[in-house]
């Protein structure tokens, strides 16, 4: 299947038909998206780039050639223009923060940068104290603080330009209305205008802070990482690490310096097999059972509805990790279901529920519905109720039934709905944590020494996770999160410039 | 015809004789572990497992210990904590929300687009991934360790702009004629957003302040990770996993349940009350993506 079926047919098929199809649709049509992921996508978003720098040039060279002797004098001192023209409080936050930017830079900043290409040279050396006999340390290089001061500066620096930039926009913004005759914003109307036009700027700064250290940082962190041999042998302050290029990547796809342990490759591709199969299986079983409780609970006749979604809501009104903890416990080997089923004969052993490999899979798979189900149903209840009802009484008219109703009236609807649901489930259970890690902990392992740690039934962020706290390999972890990234953004990226949700926004207002 | 519709309604009363007994099955499965964990809670002999569902011997023991005793679990602590950063959590969580909404859905500038979709890309990022680099990021500020209830507090924080979807959402849905008629009366941007859109929003408030005060309890990733190895700060998630741990699980299985029903009461009986609104929120969010 290269292409689509022609529109005429595709309209006349039924709608479980339409959702098969786009479904395996969207499963063969992948190697293109890529395709047009990389020609069409990422062109455009450089060509974007590249009119806003141009933006940019044309402002800065506009305020070189047309500027008065104040602007041109803000090329140098920051917010000159402003505080020529009597604009104290503008004039006086650029000039404070050029001189803040110029201090770290001299004090500080500057020095990181040049131990960036090397992340440090002097070890730290140890040495016994004559006197006292206690063991000592040489101060030396600290690659991890040398790497983290280093992005923070590259992020001031860019934050410097940016506000460089502005500095020289509003500057000759401010000779122009001068030019003109008319009056010049004083610091009262700025105040005034962030209330009002400028209100983004209030009220974006604080969240956009947050996203910018606690996000953004982090994740160029990251991929800074990855391209080091960070891991329990360079370990600062003891060692140092240092810059190692692609080898990590190539650890992971094989070939490479093959180590003594080296079967990154081979593990990596069972835990991403079993990665996807769990988020298809997980996403699925609780989309569909869901509807289907949803669906009987709704029925009309059916008493107590109320009751019936109360209780089911339980698992998610509990604080689902006790719910996983304790059915970690139930399902041990020594846990209350293998007492039990032995204790009425049922079984002569305990039901490796959670220790062996596949049968674990099983469990975690249905485990997970019962901690799913409830939400899949709360949200059909909600869009069930949507329906108009007068839907079903011209389809009752028309001679429909029941099941024929469903699946020309209730199931397209559904589906047509939930979509982006289904998408945003089958990302958060390709990152699942919980369920496994509070479950098995992602036992039992993999093979004997396998990389990492990997169990059977880890997922790739379970891994990781192991990866991190326990063997203390940073840099291949960085890696498997590029990768992971990589994957996740690819499905998403594709699906949601699909859903119309994103594309109608306006229709709402 | 009389006959025909008499079969009729035996049909109908069959096919829903076969959904009762499907929903008390249903039931069945989905009550019985929280009621094995109440009873279990109660039980007074030892071990991780006994042959029957209820306590031959029943004891408040349980309890009474999570509350006296210190060592080696501190649960009472743990529950401090926990509450402590949920709370502050939910208020700066749900500011953080209602404003980044706001802004996206009701003020244009020229960065509006290319942040959502900057946003949309970063929520992509396992979270996790950048666990080593806030780590040690906030080892640095000295926010680890001791200081591990300001560093969780920062991590969960962080990032919540990026939880903005369902409330602009919402957002969106309130007619624009009523803030432009506000704006012709000389109301400020501000003011709208004060006196016209907040009045308004108080279902998706509720919804906010529940999601992110639910959020705090479960979280085990990150609360493992900083408060590495200072029991201190534990919050429950990582405390009630480590009683549990294969040496002490026997041992303390029942205390673990003791402790899984007192931790339940809050956020469950929070959840509860507040229902209608989290419906509301989640079908909301579903529809409109």
């Amino acid at each position: 299947m290269t292409e689509r079926i022609p529109e005429l047919e595709y309209l006349k098929m039924t709608a479980l038909q339409k959702f098969g199809y786009n479904f395996v649709w969207f499963f063969t049509d992948i190697p293109n998206k890529f395709k047009r992921f990389f020609t069409a996508v990422i062109p455009a978003l450089f060509l974007r780039l590249w009119y806003t720098l141009k933006g940019w040039f044309s402002v800065i060279s506009n305020a070189a050639k047309y500027g008065d002797w104040k602007t041109r004098m803000s090329f140098v001192v920051m917010g000159f223009s402003h505080l020529a023209r009597k604009q104290i409080m503008r004039g006086l936050i650029y000039l404070v923060f050029e001189v803040l930017f110029v201090l770290y830079m001299v004090f500080f900043g500057a020095g990181q940068l040049a131990m960036f290409g090397t992340l440090g040279t002097h070890e730290r050396g140890s040495y016994i104290d004559p006197v006292t006999g206690i063991e000592k340390y040489t101060a030396g290089d600290n690659s991890l603080l040398i790497l983290i001061y280093s992005i923070l500066t590259l992020f001031i620096i860019v934050a410097f330009v940016y506000l460089w930039y502005y500095n020289l926009k509003t500057g000759y913004a401010a000779q122009e209305i001068e030019e003109a005759r008319k009056k010049l914003p004083t610091a009262r109307d700025d105040i005034a205008s962030l209330a009002d036009e400028q209100y983004h700027k209030t009220l974006l700064s604080v969240p956009l802070l947050g996203l910018t250290i606690f996000t953004i940082f982090p994740i160029i962190f990251m991929i800074f990482v990855a391209f080091t041999n960070y891991d329990v042998n360079h370990n600062p302050p003891t060692t140092l690490f240092t810059w190692i290029g692609w080898d990590n990547f190539a650890k992971l796809f094989g070939g490479g310096a093959v180590g003594a342990a080296n079967n990154f490759g081979k593990v990596f591709l069972d835990i991403l097999i079993w990665t996807v199969i769990w988020a298809f299986f997980a996403t699925f079983s609780n989309y569909i059972l869901g509807m289907i409780v949803a669906l009987i609970i709704n029925k009309k006749g059916i008493r107590l509805k109320k009751l019936w979604r109360t209780i089911l809501i339980l698992t998610i009104a509990v604080p689902q990790f006790i719910s996983l903890l304790l059915m970690s416990q139930m399902l041990s080997d020594t846990g209350f279901v293998n007492t039990m089923l032995q204790e009425w004969g049922i079984t002569s052993g305990p039901i490796p529920f959670l220790s062996d490999g596949t049968v674990a899979k099983v469990t975690i798979i249905v485990v997970n519905m019962w901690v799913g189900i409830p939400y899949t149903m709360l949200m059909c209840t909600g869009i069930l109720m949507n329906i108009p009802e007068d839907l079903y009484e011209s389809a009752k008219i028309d001679g429909a039934g029941p099941v024929k109703a469903y699946m020309k009236i209730t199931l397209p609807y559904v589906l047509h709905v939930t979509t982006p649901y289904l998408i945003t489930q089958f990302i958060g259970n390709l990152n699942n944590f919980n369920v496994i890690f509070l479950l098995t902990g992602g036992a039992p392992l993999l093979s004997e020494g396998a990389a990492g740690g990997a169990g059977q039934t880890d997922l790739l962020i379970t891994w990781l996770y192991k990866m991190i706290m326990n063997e203390k390999l940073y840099g291949v972890a960085s890696v498997i999160s590029i990768m992971m990234f990589i994957i996740t953004a690819a499905i998403s990226l594709v699906v949601y410039n699909r859903s119309k949700a994103v594309k109608n926004e306006e229709d709402f207002m | 015809m009389a006959k025909k519709l008499r079969s009729k309604k035996g049909a109908e009363r069959l096919s829903n004789a076969i959904i009762y007994v499907i929903l008390v099955i249903i039931s069945f499965i989905w009550l019985v572990p929280f009621a094995y964990m109440l009873m279990q809670s109660f039980r007074g002999e030892i071990g991780l497992a006994t042959s029957s569902f209820f306590p031959r011997k029943w004891t408040f023991d349980n309890y009474i210990k999570l509350f006296t005793e210190t060592k080696p679990f501190n649960f009472l602590k743990w529950y401090g904590t926990t509450l402590i950063i949920a709370v502050v959590v939910t208020v700066i969580q749900t500011v953080i929300v209602l404003v980044t909404s706001y802004a996206l859905s009701r003020l244009r500038f020229k960065m509006r687009k290319p942040l959502m979709n900057l946003m949309l890309v970063l929520g992509m990022f396992p979270g996790f991934m950048s666990m080593t680099a806030l780590y040690f990021l906030l080892k640095l500020m000295n926010l680890t360790q001791d200081f591990g209830i300001v560093g969780l507090i920062f991590v969960y924080v962080g990032s919540s702009c990026m939880g903005y979807y369902v409330c602009k959402g919402f957002f969106d849905t309130i007619p624009r004629s009523l803030d432009e008629a506000a704006r012709i009366d000389g109301a400020s941007r501000r003011m709208v957003f004060f006196k016209i859109i907040l009045p308004l929003a108080k279902p998706i408030i509720i919804y906010t302040v529940l999601t992110s005060f639910l959020a705090p309890w479960g979280e085990y990733m990150f609360a493992s990770l900083i408060t590495l190895g200072n029991q201190n700060n534990w919050n429950v998630a990582v405390g009630l996993k480590e009683m549990l741990q294969r040496e002490t699980a026997a041992e303390y299985f029942t205390r673990f349940c003791a402790a899984a029903v007192i931790v339940s009461i809050v956020p469950t009986g929070l959840f509860f009350m507040l229902q209608r609104y989290y419906v509301e929120g989640v079908t909301g969010g579903s529809v409109k993506g």
